[in-house]
């Protein structure tokens, strides 16, 4: 396991290679459809990503007292966000991106360009993702995007994940797809 | 206690605690991957998960899924749509179900997860005489959209498949459905498959197929074409299908591994001449089900 820790070094994220385990420590912020919509309509981010983490997820929360508590936060499928996700890796210096099932070969091409990875965290496993996120630290446009899709902001100790597109060019998505099939015309020619 | 006070307890159950079976199936899964691998690496958090949602009674994975109560029938003035209703919106209202009910076209939630139709309901009758009679069960299982997305249904002949209507045929649907799905479904998941029936009896067998412990052998008799004398063994084949989608090597979330499925169960029905349907129904790790002796 890859211990990767806040601001992440541009050097040790260039170095990390698809099917690293990652451990990542430091601020993490949610955002998702209508955070890269109002991204890709011209607004200014009011978070700062530099060297920091994205997480595709629209987390469980509930009101804790004066403050918030995180009950549920798996991630979210991030496709969704390929037409700005280049875009917004180029403008904000984000580092990780962290979601479910995998990006496109732009925002892949955007990662090796800027040096980011992106992090498969473990879909469905939303208590251990909560658990590690910790607790809420402060949110931003939860009057304009609603609880679900806000800018939740978290300070995270030890989230754990798989780097599964990397700053080389490679993805272990495209890679697994493409040895399944071969496989498969292999077993149904037999 | 009151019958909505137990059917909350099975619903706080089933989101909280994965079925033991399951859970089985997914550390023998682990134990055969490298240590420190992605797939290891994936299967471990989703233990962690596991017995942490189980310790403190939280959902396991923040989608609840669409509910889905299999009521013996000698239940069925006990265990009514009403009463159903009411477990469902007091276990919503103590966060052991997330607000996941909305209005298809207007978007509208239904904050407490119900609504004509949701939960759904099948009263089943069970053989007389028989042990599920004399000691009836309620069942619930719960399905996320994300695995639920997964499932498909192929019509025989599929020239794109090249699959005509004969075993093989149905072989090539299913392995096609698995490579189709690589991770999105998050594997490692269960294939319940139905092959035959109508449209909408293969989605709903190939569902009920996910009941099945992932130990229960399917019975030969589903298959036997009696004109031919000539009788499958449907078992043999849950088992060589399930060996072959794990060859192809997709394993936990898609990032490669030994482990893409955890079961598969197969059943048959009979069909119109003109029809050959392969449904299949496709459930996530979660594979969040559950029974309760009333």
């Amino acid at each position: 396991m890859i211990e990767l820790k806040y601001p992440f070094d541009e050097n040790q994220i260039r170095a990390l290679k698809a099917g690293d385990a990652v451990s990542i420590t430091g601020p993490v912020h949610t955002g998702r459809d209508k955070f890269h919509k109002w991204f890709a309509d011209g607004n200014p981010i009011a978070v700062d990503f530099r060297d920091g983490a994205l997480y595709h997820c629209g987390p469980v929360i509930v009101k804790d007292g004066e403050g918030w508590a995180v009950k549920a936060a798996g991630p979210t499928t991030s496709v969704r966000e390929n037409p700005y996700e280049p875009a917004f890796i180029a403008k904000s210096g984000v580092r990780i991106i962290i979601g479910k099932g995998g990006m496109d070969a732009a925002t892949l091409a955007a990662m090796k360009k800027h040096g980011c990875v992106y992090v498969q965290a473990v879909g469905g496993a939303a208590a251990v993702a909560a658990k590690a996120l910790q607790k809420v630290v402060g949110v931003s446009y939860l009057k304009e995007f609603g609880a679900a899709e806000a800018c939740w902001h978290f300070d995270a100790v030890g989230f754990t994940g798989v780097v599964a597109m990397d700053a080389h060019g490679t993805s272990l998505f495209a890679k697994v797809a493409e040895s399944s099939k071969r496989k498969l015309d292999e077993i149904l020619a037999k | 206690m009151t019958i909505v006070d137990k059917i909350v307890g099975l619903i706080r159950e089933t989101s909280s605690s994965l079925p033991e079976d399951v859970e089985k199936a997914i550390k023998a899964a682990y134990r055969k991957e490298e240590k420190g691998s992605a797939a290891a690496t994936v299967l471990k958090t989703i233990l962690d998960n596991c017995a942490l949602a189980r310790r403190e009674q939280t959902p396991l994975c923040q989608d609840t899924g669409t509910l889905t109560f299999f009521v013996d029938a000698s239940l069925r003035r006990k265990v009514t749509p009403a009463v159903l209703k009411k477990a469902v919106a007091r276990a919503t209202e103590l966060g052991y179900l997330r607000k996941n009910c909305i209005d298809s076209i207007t978007g509208y939630s239904y904050d407490d997860n119900c609504a004509e139709g949701a939960p759904v309901v099948h009263y089943v009758d069970r053989p007389e005489g028989s042990s599920s009679q004399r000691d009836p069960v309620v069942t619930l299982i719960l399905k996320g959209g994300g695995s639920e997305n997964m499932s498909r249904q192929y019509s025989l002949p599929d020239a794109t498949l090249g699959a005509g209507r004969d075993l093989a045929g149905v072989r090539k649907c299913i392995l096609d459905a698995v490579q189709k799905t690589q991770g999105y479904g998050c594997a490692p998941g269960i294939l319940g498959v139905c092959i035959g029936g109508d449209r909408a009896t293969g989605y709903e067998v190939a569902k009920e197929q996910l009941l099945r412990p992932l130990d229960e052998k399917a019975s030969a008799r589903g298959l036997s074409n009696r004109s031919n004398n000539q009788t499958i063994d449907l078992a043999r084949l849950e088992r060589q299908l399930l060996d072959e989608a794990n060859s192809l090597g997709i394993g936990p979330m898609g990032l490669g591994g030994k482990t893409t499925l955890l079961g598969l169960k197969l059943a048959t029905r009979p069909r119109v001449p003109a029809s050959f349907f392969v449904t299949v129904a496709y459930m996530c790790w979660a594979a969040r089900r559950r029974s309760m002796r009333m």
